[in-house]
């Protein structure tokens, strides 16, 4: 076992649950073998809101639960010598690293070591335009749209090197989500850059873990069919690597949820497309050859991995201002709550357009058809099943004109008085959307740089200023 | 008996989970037991898929064939209506898609009925 090094996760999106990295530090020290634990936080979009906010206030713009996910286990983790790294720097790594510095100080860890991690932000610094379109929203004219951040996924080679400057927190913006993985198992093994094999034991760690309770009966649970203990308290995920390569999923001691062939396969294929190709800045994984084995109870062994070069080019994702989208909702129930609910629809699209308001628009029927349906409603038109008894109303409608759409949100909450009859618990929201591009730039372009220093020295530099 | 061939939805014999990359998705699709890895390649095919979802736009479906793990992957092309930042869809990452696919039927032998456990 003494080759054995453990990687825990503590999050897999930002929103994830703020106490599960508790029981997932407890287990990694009591077991007492060298480990690191990451944070997985940076959806698609997420830098761009994080952009917003560092625009609102310099000192914002990264994970807004940073100090509540930290906080119970930062001291545990550097006592044990149990490095963090997470993309939890989002848009603004430096201001992150400062609220760890304060929160190490009250918590008497002058010398915990932070580093920031910095590149991944190419805004500026590259000309997108003059790259190859990787993939697109629909039709972004991005001559006229305003770019709100454009970031790399940078791979695990700059985390390492924060590990082998000795930092205890490793504060990243955007990087590929295996890298935070591969990044410890390279600086604990001393793995090699083009060791394949290897790096592809360290991507499908980070990809069976990124997304944190989903490989242990997060988003798997289906009462009556794949029951799991204590949804309430399901642990996070704990991996077990080897110097040649073994890789083991765990969890937690006394939490709940499940680790099996089940769980495992659905975490392995997810936002998985072709099985041989899973491109990573490190290593491209493959996967065909891949079996799983129970080991023992929440012990799943994953076997048959493979790897092939890194590609020579990153992923750079840019987001821009899109449009804004209003949404409205009521509700009716009872009696010829199907019909209310159709011919309410049909009225709230013949008002848009009787009003000209110029905006894309789709009803749901929440109750009879909505998350499977189609913008023009083709389920729940077609819909014949047994009478429903409570239908929640949705009005969506997206447009360039923010006035327009929220003129268009408003007519849901005047069926308070025009509605049919028992019409009635409207809510209505307006909000601006971000649109994605992504394109291929070659590694060479993407310089990264480390700092690393002490809580202590840079509350001594904010004093300073 | 127990050759009897019984219609019923995916879900009674098979589990999967859905993901989105832009506005393509996958959904995983993966039976409980190993009998049934075969009937299901045979009987759910692309077209299927497809067909489940050309209400929504999808112009595209692949198929890849797991049968180490004992499991298909299925990605279906232009299926989020825009992909996530411009879907009107309240479930724009398309990750209730699951249970689209786990509502389609298959005839396998009432032996293989066995609930999971």
């Amino acid at each position: 076992m003494s080759d054995t090094f453990l990687v825990g996760n503590g999050a897999g999106f930002s929103g994830d649950r703020v106490d599960a990295p508790i029981p997932v530090v407890r287990s990694l020290v009591r077991r007492g073998l060298p480990a690191a634990l990451f944070f997985e936080v940076l959806g698609e979009r997420t830098v761009a809101l994080a952009q917003l906010e560092r625009r609102r206030d310099p000192e914002l713009g990264y994970e807004p639960m940073l100090e509540r996910l930290l906080e119970p286990v930062l001291a545990d983790c550097f006592r044990h010598h149990i490095p963090i790294l997470g993309n939890f720097g989002a848009a603004n790594p430096p201001a992150a690293a400062r609220l760890i510095a304060r929160l190490a100080l009250r918590l008497g860890l002058p010398e915990l070591r932070i580093a920031v991690v910095a590149g991944d932000d190419v805004q500026g610094s590259i000309a997108l335009d003059q790259l190859p379109v990787h993939e697109a929203d629909g039709s972004i004219d991005t001559r006229a749209a305003r770019l709100v951040a454009a970031n790399a996924y940078i791979g695990a080679g700059p985390l390492v090197e924060a590990l082998r400057a000795g930092a205890d927190v490793v504060v990243a913006g955007r990087t590929s989500d295996p890298a935070l993985a591969i990044a410890p198992l390279v600086h604990h093994f001393g793995w090699s850059f083009t060791d394949w094999e290897r790096l592809a034991v360290g991507a499908a760690c980070g990809h069976l873990l990124e997304c944190g309770s989903q490989v242990t009966g997060g988003v798997f649970w289906d009462p009556g069919f794949k029951d799991i203990p204590d949804p309430a308290n399901i642990g996070f995920p704990i991996a077990e690597v080897t110097a040649t390569g073994g890789l083991v999923i765990t969890k937690p001691e006394d939490t709940g949820g499940i680790v099996d062939l089940r769980t495992v396969k659905e975490q392995l294929l997810y936002e998985l497309h072709d099985p041989a190709h899973y491109i990573t800045p490190d290593v491209v994984l493959d996967i065909t050859g891949c079996t799983l084995e129970q080991v023992g109870s929440d012990r799943v062994a994953v076997h048959g991995l493979r790897g092939k070069p890194a590609p020579e080019t990153l992923k750079v994702t840019a987001c821009f201002e899109g449009s804004w989208l209003g949404e409205g909702e009521v509700s009716v129930a009872g009696p010829n709550a199907l019909a209310r609910a159709r011919a309410t629809a049909d009225v709230l699209l013949q008002r848009l357009k009787r009003r000209g308001l110029g905006v894309r628009a789709r009803v749901d029927l929440i109750g009879v058809a909505s998350v499977h349906d189609s913008d023009d409603g083709a389920l729940w038109r077609a819909y014949d099943g047994p009478e429903p008894q409570d239908i929640r109303i949705r009005l969506a409608a997206e447009g360039a004109d923010r006035d327009a759409v929220d003129q268009a949100a408003r007519e849901v909450l005047a069926l308070l008085c025009c509605g049919t009859a028992g019409t009635g618990g409207a809510r209505w929201r307006l909000t601006p959307r971000i649109l994605t591009r992504s394109y291929l730039v070659l590694r060479e372009r993407v310089p990264t740089s480390v700092s690393v220093r002490t809580a202590r020295e840079m509350s001594c530099e904010a004093r300073g200023r | 008996m127990s050759d009897d061939l019984v219609e019923v939805p995916l879900h009674a014999v098979a589990h999967g989970r859905a993901g989105d990359k832009g506005n393509r998705g996958n959904i995983s699709l993966i039976p409980y037991r190993p009998e049934l890895y075969p009937l299901l390649a045979e009987q759910v095919t692309e077209a299927r898929v497809l067909a489940l979802f050309r209400h929504r736009g999808a112009t595209a479906c692949r198929r890849y064939d797991l049968p180490l793990l004992q499991a298909f992957n299925f990605v279906v092309d232009d299926v989020l209506e825009g992909g996530v930042n411009a879907s009107l869809n309240l479930d724009g990452h398309g990750k209730s898609h699951s249970f689209r696919l786990l509502g389609l039927t298959v005839r396998v032998p009432r032996a293989l009925l066995t609930p999971p456990e």
